[in-house]
């Protein structure tokens, strides 16, 4: 298949939403999270430590989120060999805590062509959108795939 | 008194002296962050997919990443965007709030390798109560490659506070 013509096929999934998941954060993910990382700042998993600072409480570190990673159909465009993970953001707009409900819903977001030294690559886009249990949001979390 | 947590009491093990929140009039454009040095095992791998969910055997099981075309079990890209945020989070200090961690993966990092995470101050926007600064952050594998790069954007409190 020429990159155009699976350009032209990933278009077609651009938009499509996977079901949305929830979760509830609890401290001790938060610990194991920290604790995986090798980060051993207090804040998140000291409730005495942390409830003196400005949170007044345990937070999650800052791309925690990404533990949650709702299901999202990908679709099977037949070009190339090789799939890797190009890139990830995390935009954060408050701290998760421990008790937060978060619910997370990924969205096939966007699909560009590019013609690289090695030759044409397909370049996906899955945007996650993390709200609490009120509907504000709390992150986005978005995700570059590549295949070449 | 000994602090009890939800699992045990007292510190753990890597615990480190809480940092203070920096103060925005003592950083420059140019600064350097610094530097955070990982030393990646397979047993920290497992422990990160266990605590993340991401299960693909590339990242613990050696058969299975050398049948992919790989030297071996490599480091999750996902990790190395948490240190980089930790990077971030463990220099502005514990009222700061990480906004944005941001970064693209231009190559492999296997355990039993050093992993260097640094970063740099690249603008400083200052508001009444909030002040911003933008940061390029990078790891680098032992040959001296930038494996991952990026950027982020921290909020500090500005004097005058919250």
């Amino acid at each position: 298949m020429t990159l155009e013509q699976a350009v032209e096929q990933a278009r077609r999934y651009v938009g499509m939403v996977g079901p949305a998941v929830s979760m509830t954060v609890e401290r001790t993910m938060i610990r194991r999270f920290a604790e995986s990382i090798g980060d051993g700042n207090p804040l998140y998993w000291d409730e005495e430590y942390a409830k003196a600072t400005r949170w007044g409480g345990i937070i999650a570190p800052p791309t925690f989120l990404c533990l949650l990673l709702p299901p999202l159909p990908v679709p099977d465009i037949d070009f190339g060999t090789i799939k890797l993970n190009g890139g990830s953001v995390f935009e954060s707009f408050r701290p998760v805590r421990p008790g937060d409900v978060i619910i997370g819903q990924a969205e096939y977001a966007d699909v560009q062509a590019k013609e690289g030294k090695g030759g044409g690559m397909l370049i996906f886009q899955g945007r996650t959108r993390y709200t609490d249990g009120e509907g504000h949001l709390v992150g986005i979390g978005i995700g570059t795939g590549i295949q070449k | 008194m000994t602090a009890v947590t939800d699992e045990g009491v007292g510190p753990r093990p890597d615990a480190i002296v809480p940092p203070r929140t920096l103060d925005p009039a003592t950083i420059a454009v140019g600064d350097r962050l610094p530097t955070l040095v990982k030393n990646p095992t397979t047993r920290q791998l497992v422990m990160f997919a266990g605590a993340s969910g991401d299960f693909y055997e590339i990242h613990y099981d050696n058969a299975v990443a050398v049948e992919s075309g790989l030297p071996g079990v490599i480091v999750h890209g996902y990790l190395k965007m948490a240190w980089l945020g930790e990077l971030v989070s463990a220099w502005a200090g514990p009222d700061a709030f990480v906004q944005r961690v941001d970064v693209s993966y231009r190559g492999i990092d296997v355990p039993g390798d050093e992993y260097r995470v640094e970063g740099q101050v690249t603008a400083i926007s200052l508001g009444d109560s909030v002040t911003t600064i933008e940061l390029e952050i990078w790891g680098q594998s032992p040959t001296g490659t930038k494996t991952t790069l990026g950027t982020a954007a921290v909020q500090l409190p500005s004097a005058s506070g919250w």
